[in-house]
C-alpha cells in the first residue's frame, strides 16, 4: 500500500483578504467611513477561501440564520442578486450587520478555515453583497397573502425593523412608530457616520417601507398614544422594541457641570443632529481639546473616535484593565491607530468646575484587579492613598444605558425588571400582556444590533402563530 | 422624509408683543392627548436643531396645537417669519408630565415673558377645576406685556408687575405684602429661571407648596440624551421626562441657570449667521 497517492488537499490561503480601509491619519480628519468594502475581486478571492461545508459551522453562529455557505458560494459563481436574495430572506439589514456585527464572536469564531488560519470574512462579503444590490436596485421579494391582521412595530431600530419587515412577509398590515423624527433608532443616532454610513441605514429603511410597512416618525409611544390606546384601537397585536436609550450617570459630585456629556447626548448631537457640521446644521456641540471619555465599551469607542475627528485629543479612561475591555477588538485598534490614549485602572471621584460652571478637571483614583464579579469580569478594587487629578475640558460619560421608563409607566400590567427597567419576555419575546411582544435591548439591557434584530426576528414568528391562532 | 399623517400646517400666527408669537400647527395626535404642563418638540426644517416648546393651547375638534416663543435665536426667529400654510419639518409630542390639576381651593398663578401663553392654560384648567385663581402677569417692560385681556377674563383676580415699574407693580416685591394678607392653597410659577426662584423663595416662608416649570436644554426631549438634567433635593432629575414641572422649593436654581447658557456662544453665531444670510424659504417679512 505503499504506493497510496496522499489526498489532494484544497489550497486555501490561510490569510483572509484585507478589506481596503482609509489611512488612520487621514480618516481622523473625517467623517467618511473608515472601512471601504471589497472590490469584486477581492470578493471573489475571498469567497472562494469557504470550503462549502456540508455541516456549516458558521450558521449555528448567526441570530437570524442568514445561509452563509449559500449566499458565499453565489459570489464565487458571481450571483450576486441570488445571494443577496438569500440573505435578505432571513435578514432585512444585510448593509448594517455587514459592518457592525461582531462576525469575529458570532458566525467567523465557528469558521471551520479558521482552525487553520484566518476564518473566512463573513460580514465582509455579506457587506459586498448588500452593497452590490443598493448599486443596483432592489428585488422585492414575494409577499404572503394578506391575512388581514394589524401588528403595531414601537421603535424603528435593529430590532422593530426586522421584525416589521418578517411580519409583512407573512401577510400582516405593519405600522412602525418611531419617537425621534429620523427611522432606525441606534444607527442613525448612536452608531457615527464613519463606521455605519446613514445613507445605508436610510437604504435599508426604504426596503422596508417598499415591503409596505407603514411607518411614522415623530411619535413616542407612551405619550403619542399608550399601548393600551393602540391595542384597542384597531391593533391585532404589538412588538416594543424601543430600546436603551436612557443614559446613566455615576452619582458623583460635579456631574452637572457645563462640558460634561452623557455618550448618548454626545452621540445625538453628531450623527444624529449633524452638529459636527455646525452651523451649517443647527444643533452645537462644544469640544474642548481634552477630551476624557469614561468607559469601555463600543459606544465609548464611538464617542472617542468622533472626539478625534473633531480635533480634540482623547483619553479614555476605563476602571479594569485592557483585557477586560467589553469593545470590539476591531474597534479598540482602530481608535488606538487614530491616536487614542487609554488610561487603564481609574475612576473618577469628582469633577472639579471652574468660575462659569465648566469643568476644567477631574479627581481620580487608581484602581486595582480582584476576584470576578457576576459578570465574569475582575472586579475593580480602589487603592487608598491614589487619588490623583486629570485636568480636561470636556468629559463624556459612556457607562451603559438602561430601557426609556415612559412605556413600563404608560402601561398598566406589563412586567418589568424592578432595577434594570427592561421589559420582562419569554423565549418567544412575549410579555406579560396579551398579544404584546417585545425584544432587543429593551428586554435585554444594552447588547448588540444583531441580537437585538435575533429577537425582533424570533418574536415576528411567535406573533405571527398567535394571530394565526387567535379566533 | 415627511411621512404620511404628518403635514405639520401653521393654520395660524399671532404676534403677542413685539418678538412674541405664537404658532398654531396641524398635528392632530398631538391635539388628541395635549395636557396643560406638557411640551413639544419642534424642527423647523431637515438641517434644523431640536427645540422644546411648552403647549399653549390645543383644540382637540380641529387637530391643532399652539405654542408661543421669543424670538431669541436662531430657530425661533425663524419659526417667526413663519406665514399661514407654511410646514414644519417634525412636531413630536406631547412631552413631559401633564400639571396635576384639581381643586386646590385658592390658586395663585404667576406668570412672566412668553411663559405667560401657557400659564394661561393652566389658568383656565385650574378654574375649571373649581379653583379660585389669582393670577399675576409680569414683563420686563410694559410695552412687552401680553395677554392682558385674556388673562383678565379668566382669572378671579389680575396683578401686573413689570421690571422697571412702567406698568403695575415693580417686581415682584408686592407678593410678600398679598401673601401677609390673603391665604392661598397652591402656587403655579412659568417664567424666566430668575423670576420663579423669586417666587418660590417667596411663598417658601408663607408654606405653599409652588410648582415651577423648567426650560432647560434639550435634544430629543424624551429621556436619552440628559442635558435636561436638573436637580431637585439633591437628585439628579430629567426635565423632560420627570418633569418639565417639579417643586420650586427644591430645584437648585444657580445650576439651572449656568445650564441654560452652556451654549450661549453657539446660539450667538448661529443667530448672527441667520441674520446675515437672512430667511431661505424668501419669506422674510422684514
Amino acid at each position: 500500500m505503499a504506493e497510496t497517492k496522499p489526498k489532494p488537499k484544497p489550497k486555501i490561503k490561510k490569510e483572509s483578504v484585507e478589506m481596503p480601509k482609509q489611512k488612520p491619519k487621514e480618516r481622523v480628519k473625517n467623517f467618511n467611513e473608515v472601512a471601504l468594502g471589497y472590490t469584486e475581486e477581492q470578493a471573489i478571492e475571498e469567497a472562494n477561501r469557504c470550503l462549502q461545508c456540508i455541516k456549516p459551522q458558521c450558521v449555528g453562529g448567526c441570530p437570524v440564520e442568514v445561509p452563509i455557505p449559500e449566499f458565499i458560494k453565489c459570489i464565487k459563481e458571481g450571483k450576486y442578486a441570488e445571494g443577496i436574495a438569500m440573505i435578505k430572506a432571513k435578514n432585512a439589514l444585510p448593509a448594517v450587520c455587514g459592518r457592525v456585527c461582531p462576525q469575529e464572536e458570532q458566525c467567523q469564531v465557528n469558521c471551520v478555515v479558521g482552525r487553520i488560519g484566518e476564518p473566512v470574512s463573513i460580514g465582509r462579503l455579506e457587506r459586498y453583497l448588500a452593497d452590490w444590490e443598493r448599486e443596483h436596485g432592489f428585488q422585492l421579494p414575494e409577499k404572503a397573502k394578506p391575512t388581514g391582521k394589524k401588528v403595531a412595530v414601537v421603535g424603528a431600530g435593529p430590532a422593530g425593523l426586522t421584525a416589521a419587515a418578517d411580519l409583512i412577509k407573512l401577510g400582516h398590515e405593519v405600522v412602525m412608530f418611531e419617537a425621534l423624527h429620523l427611522p432606525g433608532g441606534v444607527l442613525v443616532y448612536g452608531i457615527p457616520e464613519f463606521r455605519l454610513p446613514k445613507v445605508i441605514v436610510r437604504n435599508e429603511v426604504a426596503y422596508i417601507e417598499k415591503l409596505g410597512a407603514d411607518l411614522r416618525v415623530g411619535n413616542m409611544v407612551g405619550r403619542t398614544h399608550t399601548i393600551p390606546e393602540l391595542m384597542k384601537n384597531g391593533f391585532d397585536a404589538l412588538f416594543i422594541g424601543s430600546g436603551a436609550g436612557l443614559p446613566q450617570f455615576m452619582g458623583i459630585p460635579g456631574e452637572n457641570l457645563g462640558g460634561i456629556y452623557s455618550a448618548n447626548e454626545f452621540l445625538i448631537r453628531v450623527n444624529l443632529m449633524k452638529s459636527y457640521k455646525f452651523p451649517e446644521y443647527d444643533t452645537p456641540l462644544r469640544l474642548g481639546k481634552h477630551v476624557v471619555v469614561i468607559g469601555g465599551g463600543n459606544v465609548a469607542m464611538d464617542c472617542a473616535r468622533s472626539s478625534m475627528r473633531l480635533g480634540a485629543n482623547v483619553c479614555l479612561l476605563y476602571r479594569r484593565s485592557r483585557e477586560e475591555l467589553p469593545a470590539r477588538h476591531e474597534e479598540i485598534e482602530n481608535a488606538e491607530e487614530e491616536g487614542l490614549v487609554c488610561r487603564f485602572l481609574a475612576a473618577p471621584l469628582k469633577f472639579i468646575g471652574d468660575e462659569k460652571g465648566w469643568v476644567k478637571a477631574m479627581e481620580c483614583q487608581a484602581m486595582e484587579l480582584g476576584q470576578p464579579d457576576a459578570s465574569g469580569r475582575r472586579r475593580p478594587i480602589p487603592i487608598k492613598g491614589s487619588e490623583f487629578t486629570m485636568e480636561t475640558d470636556t468629559v463624556i460619560i459612556a457607562i451603559g444605558q438602561t430601557p426609556n421608563p415612559i412605556i413600563q409607566r404608560t402601561t398598566e400590567g406589563l412586567e418589568a425588571h424592578p432595577r434594570r427597567g427592561t421589559i420582562i419576555v419569554d423565549e418567544n419575546g412575549k410579555t406579560s400582556l396579551e398579544g404584546v411582544y417585545a425584544g432587543g435591548d429593551v428586554a435585554t439591557g444594552a447588547a448588540t444590533v444583531i441580537s437585538a434584530m435575533g429577537m425582533g426576528k424570533t418574536a415576528a414568528k411567535a406573533i405571527h402563530e398567535y394571530l394565526m391562532n387567535k379566533k | 422624509m415627511r411621512r404620511r399623517n404628518e403635514t405639520y400646517k401653521i393654520v395660524a400666527t399671532k404676534e403677542l408683543a413685539p418678538k412674541e408669537k405664537l404658532l398654531e400647527v396641524e398635528a392632530p395626535d398631538i391635539a388628541a392627548k395635549a395636557q396643560p404642563g406638557q411640551f413639544v418638540i419642534v424642527i423647523v426644517d431637515e438641517k434644523g436643531e431640536r427645540i422644546p416648546l411648552t403647549i399653549c393651547g390645543y383644540d382637540r375638534a380641529k387637530g391643532t396645537v399652539s405654542f408661543a416663543f421669543h424670538e431669541v435665536g436662531k430657530t425661533t426667529k425663524e419659526l417667526g417669519v413663519l406665514c399661514e400654510g407654511d410646514c414644519l419639518e417634525n412636531v413630536t409630542g406631547p412631552l413631559g408630565n401633564a400639571s396635576e390639576i384639581k381643586n386646590y381651593g385658592k390658586v395663585l398663578c404667576v406668570g412672566g415673558s412668553i411663559m405667560i401663553a401657557p400659564l394661561l392654560l393652566q389658568v383656565k384648567a385650574m378654574k375649571e377645576a373649581g379653583n379660585s385663581v389669582t393670577a399675576v402677569l409680569g414683563a420686563r417692560i410694559k410695552d412687552v406685556l401680553m395677554m392682558e385681556d385674556e388673562a383678565k377674563a379668566m382669572s378671579d383676580k389680575l396683578y401686573i408687575a413689570t421690571d422697571d415699574g412702567s406698568k403695575g407693580y415693580q417686581g415682584l416685591d408686592f407678593l410678600k405684602e398679598l401673601l401677609k394678607t390673603e391665604k392661598f392653597d397652591h402656587c403655579v410659577a412659568m417664567g424666566p429661571v430668575v423670576m420663579m426662584k423669586t417666587v418660590s423663595e417667596i411663598t417658601k416662608p408663607f408654606g405653599i407648596p409652588t410648582i415651577i416649570t423648567v426650560t432647560p436644554l434639550m435634544v430629543d426631549g424624551m429621556g436619552m440624551c440628559g442635558v435636561c438634567r436638573v436637580t431637585v433635593g439633591g437628585k439628579m432629575k430629567f426635565g423632560c421626562i420627570d418633569g418639565p414641572e417639579f417643586d420650586g422649593h427644591q430645584v437648585d436654581f444657580e445650576e439651572l441657570v449656568k445650564r441654560q447658557r452652556m451654549f450661549l456662544p453657539e446660539e450667538r453665531l448661529s443667530s448672527v449667521l441667520w441674520e446675515i444670510g437672512g430667511c431661505k424659504c424668501g419669506r422674510n417679512k422684514a
